[in-house]
């Protein structure tokens, strides 16, 4: 119901927009979440060689459309992080936690995702994480549950 | 597990974002007059013109629209369409009409239902008036009007339709 | 090619929150002002109207189709928009210009992003696939910008906190600004820190307002006979969306583009940066090549009041305000949109 404000006359509705869209991945997104269905993180090469996760449809530096595929490890390093203090409803963790770019060993482009730890002295930059599989992984970026600090 | 082995070719990414509407301060004021049973327009200082429902603008003069005029809750079909089709989520059964209504006192129309009609006598220049849901379920709502229906006046004709003073069509 | 005038400019204050007011009630203020500005009636009286929004800000579909009821659009007028900063409205309009399609523009822009949660709103422009389905927010990802740059030297705490403080001051005297103050670099470093390494400081507010401007050629702004800026440069580059691959401690597009604008050419007075997170007016200023001799946000920038798809335009406003009033020769604006710097556009602003 509409709230009133009697002086300014505000009306005021809560609302929520829904868009529920499904999406085509294409090859190479596709491949990169029925690997993560597998529990398998998967990567590929740019133009200049350097190992790409998660992997892309072109190169932004050549255009070239990128087809090799690798495989990384689900251990990796954190490249930069940013400390939430006070998750939003929307994200992950209702916990404090950090989000993180993380270059996955075996990649050299870090992905960007979030790590789970109890307080912000326990990350770094630099720290080893480990990927935390779902119990059920569907194929979608959120198979991977997060990160934890090895 | 042998779907597992089909490769992923799709992915289902509901999104859902929720927000505050906000009316607007034109309509605001409307809204307020409808929750009271009462339809206003507001009319263009430029060129006179008198919208309902009011947005804030003379969407012709791109002036804002500041002074309030009681309409009545008769009006005049502007056009109409029978809808036969029956739509996701709407509880009215077709066949219905919707029609473009203009109020006496207004020169832009407003979408609205008729009811207690004859689909097929419906017309362009028909008279039709408000019945209004009970007072105590009005709220800030064109839906306090339940629907539009027939009276007995004159067609107004198609000339004239916008053009009539609050006191309405004499015929 | 056609030189192109700035003629007039207003941005309506940046509040928090707009209250009552729909998009029209807040355009139309703000376009009645840039009328006045030149002494013309409505948009009936310029040969082509462009503005720049987002409809996800409200949730309102087609909230800009509702914006063009500010305008008077009957009879029927020359009409566009973008789903982008204003800036690239001016963009488009420049084109329009120069083609000789028209001799005058309409640009605005607008954003009422009280009625939903912005920095989750902004995380579904990210990859749609990868980034999206986290609901990863705009203001985490400037985040980990900043600590990219602490963790390499590039810049310290205080840095940030200097181009806070002088943001605050400088918006004193801007009577459109919404945090304005006399904050010293102790008080800002005394914050505690709100998405680490960034403090609240370090981060724009959350705005509603609308902008607008008159862009003219010459002919047209002496026919006028009101004072006006020449617009003798703009430019714009967009990098990668996967930000593993940009280089964040750095503005490539941003360098690029100064580059097209001729922003070289000549000494800078007076820079406009739209500089989101305070670490990034850093970024900005080192690849725009600027030096101690300019004047960077006079206004306060954004750190000041921050209306989404509008305040790349008044950037430009501003620096157009300075060099017509004789404060600046030569200016520049710049504009930005996406996560992190991700594209920018550049302009030049000169004395006519």
């Amino acid at each position: 119901m509409p709230e009133s404000d009697s002086e300014s006359e505000i009306l005021n509705q809560a609302f929520e927009l829904g868009y529920t869209y499904t999406r085509s991945t294409g090859p190479v997104v596709g491949r990169f979440l029925t690997g993560l269905r597998e529990r398998q993180v998967v990567g590929n090469r740019g133009s200049d060689g350097r190992v790409i996760v998660p992997p892309m449809e072109y190169d932004p530096g050549t255009a070239e459309a990128l087809s090799e595929f690798v495989d990384v490890s689900e251990e990796g390093e954190v490249v930069s992080w940013a400390w939430v203090k006070h998750p939003r409803e929307a994200h992950p963790s209702d916990q404090p936690f950090a989000w993180a770019m993380i270059r996955l060993d075996g990649a050299d482009v870090p992905m960007v995702h979030w790590v789970q730890a109890n307080r912000e002295a326990d990350i770094n930059t630099g720290s080893r994480v480990r990927v935390r599989w779902a119990e059920e992984t569907t194929g979608s970026i959120n198979d991977i549950a997060g990160f934890e600090l090895v | 597990m042998s779907e597992q082995q089909e490769p992923v070719t799709g992915i289902e990414v509901p999104i859902y974002l929720k927000y505050n509407f906000t009316a607007g301060a034109g309509p605001a004021r409307f809204l307020s007059q409808v929750k009271k049973g009462v339809l206003t327009g507001q009319r263009c200082p430029r060129c006179d013109q008198v919208y309902i429902p009011p947005r804030g603008s003379c969407a012709a003069c791109g002036v804002a629209t500041e002074e309030e005029v009681v309409l009545s809750d008769k009006a005049t079909v502007q056009s109409f369409t029978i809808v036969s089709i029956p739509i996701p989520n709407n509880p009215i059964q077709p066949p219905y009409i919707i029609a473009n209504l203009v109020a006496d006192g207004a020169n832009i129309s407003f979408i609205h239902l008729m009811s207690e009609c004859v689909n097929e006598d419906v017309r362009i220049g028909q008279r039709v008036q408000a019945v209004w849901k009970p007072e105590e379920e009005w709220d800030y709502a064109m839906d306090n009007i339940r629907y539009f229906k027939p009276i007995d006046e004159a067609d107004v004709p198609v000339g004239q339709i916008g053009k009539l003073p609050v006191s309405g069509w004499k015929g | 090619m056609r030189d192109i005038a700035i003629v007039a400019f207003h941005q309506s204050r940046a509040v928090a929150d707009a209250g009552a007011c729909n998009e029209v009630e807040m355009i139309m203020p703000v376009l009645n002002e840039v009328y006045q500005q030149v002494g013309i009636n409505n948009a009936q009286d310029v040969d082509f109207v462009c503005s720049g929004s987002c409809d996800y800000l409200q949730g309102a579909a087609f909230a800009f189709v509702a914006g063009v009821d500010a305008l008077g659009a009957v009879p029927p007028i020359k009409e566009s928009h973008v789903e982008m900063d204003a800036a690239w409205a001016l963009y488009e309009s420049i084109l329009k210009l120069r083609m000789g399609h028209a001799d005058s523009a309409l640009v605005y822009g607008f954003g009422k992003s009280s009625p939903g949660e912005l920095p989750v709103v902004l995380s579904q422009q990210l990859d749609p696939y990868y980034l999206a389905p986290q609901w990863i927010d705009t203001v985490s990802l400037a985040a980990m910008q900043a600590r990219l740059m602490l963790d390499q030297g590039m810049l310290t705490e205080r840095d940030m906190a200097e181009v806070v403080s002088r943001s605050r001051r400088n918006a004193m005297r801007n009577p459109a600004a919404q945090l304005a103050g006399d904050v010293s670099v102790e008080q800002v470093l005394a914050e505690e820190t709100y998405l680490s390494p960034l403090r609240k400081a370090d981060c724009c507010p959350v705005s509603d307002g609308a902008a607008a401007m008159i862009i003219c050629t010459v002919d047209k702004a002496r026919e006028w006979g009101v004072p006006y800026a020449l617009i003798t440069g703009i430019d714009h580059r967009i990098e990668t969306h996967n930000l593993g691959m940009r280089d964040l401690t750095d503005s490539v597009s941003t360098r690029q583009a100064a580059e097209g604008a001729g922003v070289g050419a000549g000494a800078i007075d007076v820079a406009e940066l739209y500089a989101p997170f305070s670490h990034q007016e850093i970024i900005l200023s080192r690849a725009l090549g600027l030096e101690g001799s300019t004047s960077v946000n006079p206004s306060g920038g954004v750190l000041a009041g921050n209306l989404m798809m509008a305040s790349g335009l008044s950037r430009i406003g501003e620096v157009f305000k300075r060099v017509v009033s004789g404060e600046a020769e030569r200016g520049v604006a710049h504009a930005t949109s996406g996560p992190c710097l991700q594209h920018n556009l550049v302009t030049v602003v000169e004395k006519a």
